[in-house]
């Protein structure tokens, strides 16, 4: 894949339209990793000049700050903040909704002001300005679902772009009961993802995955890896893993352009 | 002699309000234990605010029932506390409905007649949050930090409502003149046949002895509020002006570690360097919250104004899933521990003696804190904007930062953060490697 760096684009003197922040779970998680590549294969596809840190890319930090680890969370901070700025980096994109948070609420104050959209916004975005056409043919027959994830949502109030994308794929859209601002957690955030729950009568990924089920979907939609890992989980801890698939909506979205 | 009644009201009442005046006062001084925080920005945004969601009741209706009858019952509150301005003339300077004599027939009828309309609605009302509460048993009414005075303290509330409601309605039944007038007595008018059988004398002394136990009973109550979960019809107002308007997905940044950072990654920064005037403050700062004195008072308000109704509770993650996390308990054990620390001030002369305790471990337990998916459900349900997850953050900080006790995986990925700057131990140089993976 074709993925230039910022190094690299300085290197060449140019300056690209966005910077995509690819984040660790992008970066690292197997499943994650074929979201990082679908998004890019959109970004090609309609031509978006883009770059990304790559190895200079560091944690954001985020999961630090919500164990409680200021001093590590502004360390990361600071230290991304000094890349990105020696850059010159003025867009940021991300697939993550964490790094989303973190980078477009907590980092400014911090000396790193950027215009921070997520994946979900970005692809709209494109698709508004025409550089961006969505063939729904292939999902025809799919019946999907979103799960909202908390730091997207409830935490960003960004409700309506992840739907709108969906809508696109002219599939057939069923709402969980409990959407949008009263959706219930996949149980990942708040460094949950990092360590075992503690005791209690059930896991909170197979209560959000029942939600999802009660739709009868085909596909259980995500914008988000780590609620896309819980959500994995989920179907597979309810045996629903032959009927029942979880993709990001950016997957669903390079998949109807077969990309 | 004549005059007696009259006494006895003024004294009723300098006692009952000069009591109140006292609770406020312990109120303000205990909210004051908490540190500073600026909440003064966006003036207009935070009118708004409190004009939708505690005088609109706009959040109250996200749940249509619950949220129908509480305006019922806070519209009745409100509008037939107007008859109170009444009673307290008529009771300080022995007229009999002075508001009649000035507002004439047909002012009063259509005020009395929608107060007489409002109490029996709010009657009904207070009856079905009873039936919701002790007969349907809603869940969230039962949960574990319900037992007790929390769950006493609720029947309380509507028992009192209940029987000032009945009395108000009685005293206008029994009031033979109010009753011969014929106007402002919609409701009043089908209970005055009850009370055919008596003679006129015990007519007099039941409207004479419901019209004192209902002024008592407003008082009684007023004085009730500060023991009770029922301060919220005061502090709504200012919980939800002083709210956090930011994203709720933004933390706070700690600037004492900020500068600190800034420091260890300032090239010229001499690490050997004297510390400037001033600044050992700053170094014994303790880090997040372990006691109700290291929150803020916007958090120790949001504890006083909690009346524990657990919509909070109810759409918890951790707690629907059997956790012990419950952030309606995460309110409730602050203010009981602020109450705490406010009486042992108060029995210490003005100053705190260390009772070897604290918010962290007697009330609130690690267990629970690490319980938090930091969602943010809590914060987004609650009808006052109280905000559970911003003191679940701050103990967060304390244990991490000041006593390392996190979680043992969670250390785990911390250190690996530091360490390659991602949460798993990959290597650093391999973070690009998914373009060439598939």
């Amino acid at each position: 894949m074709n993925v230039p760096t910022m190094a690299e684009m300085m290197a060449q003197g140019k300056q690209p339209e966005v910077l995509f922040w690819v984040g660790s779970a992008g970066s690292y998680d197997d499943r994650a990793k074929k979201i990082t590549r679908a998004f890019v294969k959109v970004l090609h596809a309609a031509k978006v000049d883009f770059a990304v840190l790559g190895t200079e890319e560091s944690s954001t930090g985020d999961a630090a700050k919500r164990v409680g680890n200021e001093f590590l969370f502004q360390m990361q901070a600071m230290t991304n903040i000094e890349i990105l700025n020696a850059y010159e980096v003025k867009n940021i994109v991300t697939c993550d909704p964490h790094s989303f948070n973190t980078l477009k609420n907590e980092y400014p104050s911090l000396g790193g002001k950027y215009n921070v959209t997520h994946h979900t916004q970005f692809i709209k975005k494109l698709i508004k300005d025409g550089r961006l056409k969505i063939d729904g043919k292939k999902f025809a027959q799919s019946r999907i679902t979103f799960h909202d994830p908390c730091y997207l949502g409830r935490a960003n109030d960004e409700f309506d772009a992840p739907r709108e994308l969906i809508q696109q794929l002219n599939s057939q859209y069923m709402e969980m009961h409990r959407n949008k601002s009263n959706a219930l957690c996949c149980g990942a955030g708040g460094a949950q993802m990092f360590k075992e729950p503690e005791k209690g009568d059930k896991d909170i990924n197979v209560l959000r995955t029942e939600d999802a089920l009660k739709t009868n979907p085909t596909i259980i939609a995500t914008a988000c890896p780590y609620c896309n890992t819980m959500m994995t989980d989920g179907v597979k801890a309810t045996n629903k893993e032959d009927s029942v698939k979880v993709f990001d909506i950016v997957e669903l979205i390079a998949d109807a352009q077969g990309l | 002699m004549q005059y007696i009644p009259n006494i006895l009201f003024a004294i009723l009442l300098i006692v009952g309000i000069g009591f109140f005046v006292k609770n406020i006062n312990k109120l303000r001084r205990n909210i004051n234990l908490g540190k500073d925080i600026d909440r003064s920005d966006n003036k207009s945004e935070r009118w708004r605010n409190m004009i939708n969601i505690a005088l609109g009741q706009s959040k109250m209706v996200r749940r249509p029932v619950s949220g129908l009858l509480h305006i019922i019952v806070y519209l009745g509150f409100i509008i037939i506390n107007i008859e109170v301005l009444e009673i307290i003339i008529d009771g300080l300077f022995g007229t009999h409905r002075f508001l009649h004599s000035i507002l004439g027939d047909g002012i009063y009828s259509f005020l009395i007649g929608t107060f007489e309309v409002l109490a029996i609605l709010v009657l009904v009302s207070v009856i079905i949050f009873w039936i919701r509460r002790m007969i349907v048993r809603i869940p969230r009414f039962w949960n574990k930090e319900m037992k007790g005075f929390p769950k006493n303290d609720a029947l309380y509330i509507l028992y009192f409502e209940m029987v000032l409601m009945t009395l108000f309605l009685v005293m206008n039944a029994t009031d033979t003149s109010f009753q011969q007038a014929n106007v402002g007595n919609p409701i009043s008018q089908f209970l005055a046949p009850l009370f055919n059988s008596f003679s006129a004398e015990t007519v007099h002394l039941i409207e004479r002895a419901a019209w004192w136990i209902h002024i008592a009973g407003i008082l009684v109550f007023l004085n009730y509020l500060y023991y009770s979960k029922h301060l919220h019809i005061l502090l709504a107002f200012p919980n939800t002006f002083y709210a956090n308007l930011k994203p709720k997905g933004q933390f706070p940044n700690d600037a004492t570690v900020t500068k600190e950072v800034q420091m260890m990654m300032d090239p010229n920064a001499d690490p050997f360097a004297a510390p400037a005037e001033g600044a050992e403050e700053e170094v014994s700062e303790k880090f997040g919250a372990s006691d109700v004195t290291d929150l803020n008072w916007v958090q120790l308000m949001n504890a006083y104004t909690c009346t524990e109704c657990g919509r909070c509770t109810s759409v918890c993650p951790a707690n629907q899933t059997g956790k012990e996390l419950s952030p309606r308990a995460i309110m409730m054990k602050t203010r009981d521990r602020l109450e705490e620390v406010g009486k042992n001030i108060d029995s210490n002369g003005g100053t705190f003696k260390d009772d070897n305790k604290q918010l962290l471990n007697d009330y609130i337990t690690p267990e629970e804190l690490w319980a938090c998916t930091t969602c943010n459900a809590c914060v987004d349900e609650c009808p006052v904007n109280i905000d559970p997850l911003s003191i679940i953050m701050d103990m967060r900080k304390y244990l991490v930062m000041e006593q390392s006790a996190a979680p043992q995986e969670l250390n785990m990925m911390m250190t690996n953060i530091e360490n390659n700057g991602a949460p798993w131990q990959y290597n650093q140089m391999d973070r690009l490697n998914w373009k060439d993976e598939e």
